[in-house]
């Protein structure tokens, strides 16, 4: 039990985290020197100004025709998105770990608050997996990673607040908690979680070839 | 709600013959496709293929995009992430090990379940160019030789005429003078200048309207007359500006068909090239064939019929003697919309020329597709009924707009002249289709 939580909190730690820098960078540059090889056409087209002006109708809440549409479904995927990301770095407890251990620190959230948004994401997985199973054309689209993947995000995050809560069994759900978590860093450049690194790079395209070549809105 | 059993079943129930899938599928051995895909991924399977099978989060937000998702009861495998899981995420992650009976069906879904609209891409949170995947699908069937017969005849005769028709060198010059004496009948003053170097505009059409629609040219040159603009057509190949080539995957030929082209215009010394009224034929000039040659953008200025219009218009040239008085409603074509954003160019020269007009839901680079495009009319009969019951929802936006008064529909685009066509009759809409032209030739000053 120690030796696992001495493993997760040390080396593990390090090993994640080397993995998703290291493979999210090095896919992104395999693609680059691909990309210089047998797609010059993004080099050519490819337009700051444009691929902006299309990234930001996309960042931006309802800000494109697709979300409009879909309201609850937008809602839902920003709140999910914003929390996912932001609780984590602004946790006060991995704060105070971070800066034990290396000296850095920054601002953190208030419990309460984080407590909510990791409500937030465990929800959004509820929710995307709910679509999952209902949705017809998306549950036609899933594909059995699609789950795993979704588990994978959520575990961390029911495991977090049980820790941070004391509830019955939280030893173990802290050392789940820090292993599924490092799962997910380990997981992000290899799978679709992918998505994140490779959305300002795909948007921006489509919105260098709109805006630059066929003078058009992709929002 | 029907089950994924029920469409499976009907699905087989509609299996389409097409004698250029099975024929080609025959001379298929899992080696060769293998072989042949492989290849094909080492050369030309780059960074975007990569990109946008693998960012796609399976959230099935395009599904509501594409015309035939929602024509065709919402059935998942029409969605435009439904037809990349069914073809080439199959392909690649079998590393090409598949079947004819994959590539039979794979074949189908890319040449006639999908028109390259591009639509999806503009409600995917990514960007995924499902239109790129296709065309990538249809390369490797264009690779396998199985390719639908009536679409891989035009691209025969691309190869042996350059032109989509099979029109001789003769019969193009006979028609042009054909169309020349007829509206001299009008106009007693009126030229269809061939080869005439040094002209300002270099005019070209595609293959079908001297073989059908010979009067467009008639239209056309009766508005070059009106406009007094100093004009050509060549008397020979490269009169043809269409390219069903680009969509049955043949690169290699679009590269020709492309630089044929340009070469006549720059041949005959002409300032600029005005193309007329067809979307895909703008596309392949605007778009695909200059990429194919190395060019960043097309080696002399080019314009679309539309922008002709609006130009000749706004100087004053063309002066519109009285307006059209019915009311009209205008469909977008995805080449020239979403592919060039000629939407306010076009609402401009409709709005000089129309008394009323009444937009389509949802209309702009939302517009949807005529179910004609992307070379899917140009798989041909067999398809036919597949192809008008895929578009319903076109008949749903068209009856809207009639119901709001319109009688008559605009698209200033061949395919989508074809599709429109096909849907109004078969859905009884009893809409009167025009060209921007057939309305400007009736409306303006001609003398
Ligand atoms: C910055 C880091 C990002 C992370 C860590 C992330 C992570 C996730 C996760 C965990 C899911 C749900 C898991 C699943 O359904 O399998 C998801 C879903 C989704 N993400 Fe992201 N994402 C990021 C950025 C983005 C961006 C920039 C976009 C583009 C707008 C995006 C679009 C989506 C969409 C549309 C879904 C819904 C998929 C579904 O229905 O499940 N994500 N993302
Ligand atoms: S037809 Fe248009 S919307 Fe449908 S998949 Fe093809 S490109 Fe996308
Ligand atoms: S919208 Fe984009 S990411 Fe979502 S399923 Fe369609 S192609 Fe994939």
């Amino acid at each position: 039990m120690h030796e696992i939580y001495q493993l997760a909190s040390g080396i593990l730690v390090w090993v994640a985290l080397i993995v998703f820098v290291g493979g999210t960078a090095g896919r992104l540059i395999r693609m680059a020197i691909t990309a210089r090889k047998k797609d010059a056409v993004i080099y050519q087209y490819f337009s700051f100004y444009y691929a902006l002006r299309s990234i930001l109708h996309w960042i931006i809440p309802f800000g494109s025709m697709s979300m409009r549409a879909r309201p609850a479904m937008t809602l839902v995927a920003f709140i999910f998105h914003i929390c996912l990301i932001i609780t984590p770095i602004f946790l006060a407890a991995h704060v105070i770990l971070i800066a034990e251990s290396w000296g850095i620190g920054w601002a953190y959230l208030p419990n309460a608050v984080a407590d909510i948004m990791t409500i937030l994401v465990i929800l959004g997985c509820l929710f995307f997996l709910l679509r999952r199973i209902v949705q017809r054309d998306v549950r036609y689209l899933s594909t059995p990673g699609d789950f795993v993947l979704l588990l994978v995000v959520a575990a961390p995050f029911v495991t977090g607040i049980w820790t941070y809560h004391q509830w019955s069994g939280f030893e173990i759900a802290g050392i789940v908690h820090m292993l599924s978590g490092e799962l997910m860093l380990i997981c992000l450049p290899f799978t679709r979680l992918f998505h994140m690194a490779l959305f300002p790079f795909t948007r921006g395209y489509a919105g260098s070839e709109a805006g630059g070549v066929r003078r058009a809105r992709d929002w | 709600m029907k089950t994924s059993e029920d469409f499976q079943a009907a699905a087989e129930e509609k299996r389409i013959y097409d004698a250029g899938i099975e024929e080609g599928a025959k001379k298929l051995t899992p080696e060769k496709i293998r072989s042949v895909f492989n290849e094909l991924m080492q050369t030309e399977g780059g960074a975007r293929l990569e990109a946008y099978t693998k960012a796609c989060v399976h959230c099935g937000l395009c599904s509501d995009a594409c015309h035939h998702y929602l024509s065709n009861d919402r059935d998942p495998r029409f969605s435009p992430a439904g037809k990349v899981k069914q073809t080439i995420i199959e392909i690649v992650s079998r590393k090409g090990k598949v079947d004819a009976d994959f590539m039979k069906r794979a074949c189908e879904i890319a040449f006639t379940e999908c028109n390259l609209c591009r639509r999806c891409m503009i409600y995917c949170p990514f960007g995924i160019d499902v239109a790129y995947l296709m065309l990538f699908v249809r390369r490797a069937c264009h690779q396998l030789g199985v390719v639908p017969q009536y679409i891989q005849d035009t691209a025969h005769s691309h190869a042996a005429t350059y032109n989509q028709m099979w029109v001789r060198d003769d019969e193009w010059i006979d028609t042009l003078q054909w169309q020349e004496d007829e509206a001299r009948d009008e106009i007693p003053d009126l030229r269809i200048p061939i080869e005439k170097e040094g002209a300002d505009i270099f005019y070209s059409v595609i293959g079908p309207e001297p073989k059908f629609r010979a009067q467009l040219i008639y239209q056309m040159a009766v508005i070059m007359h009106a406009a007094g603009v100093d004009w050509t057509m060549p008397a020979s190949q490269g009169w043809d500006n269409s390219d069903m080539c680009m969509y049955t995957g043949d690169s290699e030929m679009t590269a020709r068909l492309k630089k044929i082209h340009f070469e006549a215009a720059l041949r005959l010394k002409t300032k600029r090239i005005v193309m007329g009224e067809c979307g895909h034929a703008f596309r392949s000039v605007y778009d695909v064939g200059n990429r194919l040659l190395g060019w960043k953008m097309p080696p002399l200025q080019m314009i679309h019929a539309i922008s002709f219009y609006s130009e000749i218009i706004e100087q004053g040239r063309l002066k519109i003697a009285e307006k059209f008085d019915r009311p009209v409603t205008f469909h977008d074509p995805c080449n020239i919309v979403r592919g060039r954003g000629l939407h306010e160019t076009a609402r401009y020269v409709i709005n000089q020329v129309c008394t009323t007009f009444i937009e389509l839901e949802p209309n702009r680079e939302h517009n949807y597709c005529c179910g004609a495009g992307g070379g899917v009319i140009n798989c041909g009969p067999p398809f036919k009924n597949k192809r008008v019951q895929s578009n319903r929802v076109k008949a749903d936006q068209l009856a809207a707009a009639k119901k709001k008064g319109a009688e008559v529909v605009i698209a200033p685009c061949h395919n989508c002249h074809g599709g429109l066509e096909d849907i109004i009759r078969h859905y009884e809409l009893g809409l009167e289709l025009k060209f921007l032209g057939d309305i400007l030739y009736e409306c303006i000053q001609k003398e």
